[in-house]
């Protein structure tokens, strides 16, 4: 038919051969990652090794049959799809089975399916399709809804609890940003995060102490000294004041006698900007006093609300804490595997480390261990630079898009794949904390591997067929 | 249409490439700058050497050393390191036949070529000696070092408990254990096991082709310092429990004596009992399978898990409850003609004079006496039902820590029974029983079980007027320690010091009084024991001796409840033991030298079930 093979000659086969080069790499890393003394077959399917080969071409089959299909379909049944898996994802709240502390699957026979893996690609489905109908206006009145469609799934996978899911969904910021959000959104959310780093490491009162000589300076710097000794007069009066009674009459923590020096310094500002009209001065301190209230939340979050094992990981990350038989466990046996692999590793099934099941989830979440260790810094580039190749031609692909619809879907897919690796990876190597999320077309497991290749080759499809008009 | 921010493309495509730069400087980092990661030769292979910590010690309550460590040695092997050697020279110094060493190298290759596992488990230093020394000739194969308790005097046994291998389930569940660890199994090992294992620490070496050490991997970076365990002060009194566990044997039952101001077990007997030597190391297996098999049980700690009925030792509460609720007065009196005769129903008795008072009843045990007084207790007027009386009766006994348990801190305590109203109302209908249906409740018969660790603890309470700490085996943990919090905590009953002194005045009697006190055996010239007698019915053959005590009577020392089964009259048996383990705690020496020839000639044979 005259479609299909406009289909194949406009696909990019680059991202093809790519996708296929990974998925083979990655099925020789699992066999090094878990081999077997007992079954040193390959192919052998009571092993990992060999299951991965039949979800290989399980993905190969669906690959093509996304290929089949029509343009059309993903655009008018993006709603239904992200409907669909929205319901799956309650479901699986109320029947599915707890593995690792999660409800997250369902068991189907011998077959696990984790619909969190394909919830995402229904939701840059409908992300796109929401985008798209908006695509004449921007400003909050479209990023409100936009990022409603983002946080439902969010909230639901919160819930299994699956936190390393629910951080990927941020990946789709990134098509918010690309579709107009403002900019000062991705801003503060940079900022809230390095505030929130800052007060874990170096304390709440530091921190917020920090805060209020800056927004001194900023006062200074743009309103003048007078205005600045003012202003600083009536901190310092409200400061005593907030001392006073919070030591001696109501007991309060430093914590505590801060934020009532500056809540009421605020007051004493309001009649200065009422009768002054000062629009500058009320804004830094509409920031400051925010800053304040953000980061004792957080800090009292982290404290009381995170688990204390996710505390720990996070400490850990920061070098703040070490727990070498706990939490610490993991980080320091991948370091040590990936850091001993040198410049050129230690050969193809040759990893001591992973060979003496140092390294605990080896063959899923971290699989790149075994790159690390075996091919060494040399592989560890290489499969990092397939990766980057991958993402930029994604980028490519989705610039090339005239329809709104595909360009948002592609931007949904490289997010999904940008945060994926870069967590992944980070996490083996220290750099982020760890968090259980699985490395595309490398960690062991069918539902990841054709959630991505779903994901993936939906947004080939829809590329191939670009010029045809959508509606 | 135009698209206003297709220049944003290019900040997201730096992303791209600032991300990949951060991980792969990172990488550049970890895998070339900084060598500690890396392994320097080819042929190194890593080894990780477990270092288990010495066990915590457990002493006695005077500082005398009760449990303690010797050293153990593990042989392991990784099979993929070994090389061709002198098997015969191997088996020679490890005392094995070439077919056990064949049986065992195959166990070992199919748990995995490249994973150390045990080849031969807990050898004797002698053997490890020698093998240390030609160790260089047997590659693949080194030695990791254990601790297996050790025993100063084979008592205790059912307290200390015993230690062996951790089972798969908790590996799963705790990420510290890991296959072929030790850890407490029952008894104090288990209870303190946290404290007492310590931690583990790990070397990890870098070995070479000929089995030795070259050093220690990234300069020990990864190394952990084992942490020894923390030692144990218990609170039972060594030379006591020898004593205890003596005057026991060839008899079936228990002896718990608690010192009553602080909660403390002096001493915990349960016979028949074991040497705890027979649960370390080795034998450990087959000589648990021997015990078990045991028709005597001597696995059984009957101190904790036995519940009897108390019998006339019960009848003291009765009659402090009677007194709070002044249903009774000490000088109340009530007759007993052989028995408690009320329509059809009679309650036996022995004979003895009549009418008696509380302290004349307590000291000659009269039936009659208590079923009276546990009469006015259920049809108190104060109570519109029978059933709110009943609970409220109830309450003291719980109070008492009757019928639930006291919280010990060993894993087996059983908690007794005391049937509620809900029992009866269930058997007979809602609140369609009376005082008279459930008479037996009033001299300790009936659905009443209690464990002789309660009987003693009610002891206790009485020697302390009305409170009680909760019996507990460890008095410090730790060189600075103290025992967990909750045996720091007092509790009180409810019944007020002033109605203890007729119950005391009564057991006072029963020991030291004149004609009719049924416990004048256990009678010592210098201290003066307060004590009750008991024999408890047992429908499988003859009844269970049973004592209960305290002295000296002003400023106690020590509270104590001894079981003798199939043995009959309490007096007779079990009065004439707690007497002898009172003597010897509060004066350090046995004059009585005719009672204890007796006592230690007895011999009781559990009697057939009919």
């Amino acid at each position: 038919m005259q479609k299909s093979s406009n289909i194949l000659g406009r696909l990019d086969w680059v991202t093809v051969i790519l996708w296929l080069v990974m998925m083979i790499m990655g099925w020789l890393n699992i066999y090094a990652a878990v081999y077997n003394e007992q079954h040193t077959s390959i192919f052998d399917i009571s092993q990992r090794y060999g299951k991965q080969l039949m979800w290989i071409f399980a993905a190969l089959v669906l690959a093509v049959l996304v290929l089949v299909t029509d343009n059309k379909l993903w655009f008018f049944f993006a709603w239904f799809i992200y409907g669909f898996f929205i319901f799956l994802l309650i479901m699986v709240l109320i029947v599915g089975n707890e593995i690792n502390g999660a409800k997250a699957w369902f068991e189907i026979g011998p077959f696990s399916i984790q619909p969190s893996e394909f919830a995402k690609f229904a939701t840059g489905l409908a992300l796109a399709s929401y985008l798209n109908s908006q695509r004449q206006s921007s400003g909050y009145r479209v990023m409100g809804p936009a990022t409603a469609i983002i946080m439902a799934p969010m909230v639901l996978i919160a819930l299994q609890p699956d936190m390393g899911s629910v951080i990927t969904y941020f990946a789709f910021f990134i098509v918010l940003y690309r579709e107009g959000m403002s900019i000062y959104v991705f801003i503060s959310a940079i900022l809230a995060v390095a505030l929130f780093l800052l007060t874990l490491m170096l304390g709440n009162v530091p921190v917020a102490i920090g805060l209020i000589v800056m927004a001194i300076v900023a006062l200074a710097v743009t309103s003048g000294p007078m205005l600045t000794l003012k202003a600083t007069g009536i901190l310092a009066v409200s400061g005593g004041l907030a001392f006073l009674a919070g030591h001696y009459l109501l007991d309060l923590k430093i914590a505590g006698i801060i934020v009532a020096a500056v809540v009421m310094a605020g007051f004493g500002f309001l009649w200065f900007i009422y009768r002054m009209k000062l629009k500058l001065p009320a804004v830094i301190y509409a920031f400051l006093i925010s800053g304040i209230f953000y980061l004792f939340t957080v800090d009292y979050a982290f404290h009381n609300i995170l688990q204390p094992h996710q505390q720990t990981r996070i400490n850990i990350m920061l070098g703040m804490e070490a727990d070498p038989f706990g939490e610490g466990y993991n980080l320091n046996q991948s370091l040590i595997s990936i850091g001993s692999g040198g410049f050129a590793g230690k050969g193809y099934l040759n990893g001591t480390q992973t060979k003496f099941k140092f390294v605990p989830e080896q063959s899923t979440d971290f699989i790149f261990c075994t790159v690390g260790e075996e091919w060494g810094f040399l592989g560890s580039v290489v499969v990092i630079g397939l990766f980057v190749w991958l993402l930029l031609r994604l980028l490519v692909l989705a610039e090339r898009q005239r329809t709104t619809f595909i360009r948002a879907y592609g931007y949904g897919v490289f997010g999904l794949f940008l945060v994926h690796v870069f967590v992944n990876i980070g996490m083996t190597i220290g750099v982020m904390p760890v968090i259980g999320i699985p490395l595309p077309f490398f960690s062991y497991g069918g539902s990841s591997l054709w959630g991505f290749t779903i994901l993936l080759f939906v947004f080939l499809r829809l590329d191939a067929g670009r010029s045809e008009y959508l509606g | 249409m135009k698209d206003r921010y297709a220049n944003r493309k290019y900040l997201v495509m730096a992303m791209v490439l600032i991300a990949a730069l951060i991980l792969v400087a990172r990488l550049f980092y970890i895998q070339i700058i900084n060598k500690t990661y890396r392994v320097s030769a080819a042929n190194n292979a890593l080894r990780p050497v477990t270092q288990y910590p010495a066990r915590g010690l457990i002493y006695d309550r005077n500082g005398e050393l009760i449990v303690y460590n010797q050293a153990a040695y593990d042989l392991l092997v990784i099979p993929v390191q070994t090389t061709s050697f002198d098997t015969a020279r191997f088996n020679q110094i490890l005392g094995i036949t070439m077919e056990d060493f064949r049986s065992r190298m195959k166990t070992a290759v199919s748990y995995s070529r490249r994973t150390p596992s045990v080849f031969m488990k807990m050898i004797s230093s002698e053997t490890y000696a020698l093998l240390q020394e030609e160790l260089y000739r047997f590659p693949g194969f080194y030695v990791q070092a254990r601790t297996l308790r050790k025993y100063t005097r084979p008592v205790a046994s059912h307290m200390l408990g015993y230690v062996g291998e951790v089972d798969n389930k908790l590996i799963a569940r705790d990420r510290y254990y890991r296959s072929g660890d030790y850890i407490g199994i029952s008894g104090i090992e288990k209870s303190y096991e946290e404290q007492l294992r310590g931690r583990k620490g790990v070397n990890i070496f870098l070995v070479d082709v000929h089995n030795n050490i070259k050093g220690s991997y990234a300069d020990g970076r990864y190394d952990t310092v084992a942490v020894p365990g923390t030692n144990l002060w218990s609170t039972i009194d060594l030379n006591l429990q020898e004593y205890g566990e003596k005057l026991m044997r060839n008899k079936t039952g228990s002896i718990v004596a608690i010192e009553p101001a602080t909660g403390e077990i002096l001493t915990l007997v349960s016979s028949p009992s074991y040497d705890p030597e027979l649960l370390v190391g080795r034998v450990r297996s087959a000589n648990f399978a021997m015990l078990q098999a045991d028709t005597v049980k001597p696995l059984f700690d009957r101190a904790l898990m036995a519940s009897y009925p108390p019998g006339s030792t019960f009848k003291i509460m009765n009659g402090l409850i009677g007194l709070q609720e002044n249903v009774i007065r000490p000088s109340s009196l009530f007759g007993c003609s052989m028995g408690y005769h009320a329509g059809s129903l009679t309650v036996g008795c022995h004979s003895h004079s009549s009418p008696l008072n509380l302290p004349q009843a307590v000291a000659q045990s009269c039936n009659a006496w208590f079923c009276n007084a546990f009469r006015s207790i259920l049809e108190n007027k104060q109570y519109a039902l029978i059933g709110d009386a009943f609970d409220h009766w109830r309450q003291y006994l719980v109070a008492f820590g009757f019928g639930n348990k006291l919280g010990i801190d060993l894993s087996n305590e059983l908690s007794g029974n005391i049937p509620s109203r809900s029992y009866y109302d269930r058997y007979y209908g809602k609140d369609r029983w009376k005082a008279l249906t459930v008479i037996s409740l009033a001299i300790g018969q009936g659905e009443i079980g209690a464990t002789p660790l309660q009987m003693a603890n009610m002891a206790a309470v009485i020697a302390n007027r009305g409170s009680f700490y909760i019996p507990h085996v460890v008095k410090k943990i730790g060189d600075d320690g103290s025992p967990a919090p909750l045996y720091t905590q007092k509790y009180i009953t409810g019944i007020s010091p002033a109605n203890f002194e007729p119950v005391i005045e009564g057991m006072e009697g029963a020991v030291n009084g004149g004609e009719g006190s049924t416990a004048r055996g256990a009678r010592l010239d210098s201290i003066i024991i307060c004590g009750k007698t008991g024999t408890a019915q047992n429908p499988h053959g003859k009844d269970h001796s049973i004592f209960v005590a305290f002295a000296p009577k002003d400023n106690p020392q020590i509270a104590i409840a001894v079981y003798v089964e199939n043995a009959g009259f309490g007096s007779t048996f079990a009065a004439p033991i707690a007497s002898l383990i009172i003597e010897e705690y509060l004066t350090g020496e046995i004059k009585r030298k005719y009672l204890e020839d007796y006592v230690l000639k007895l011999v009781i044979k559990p009697d057939a079930k009919e």
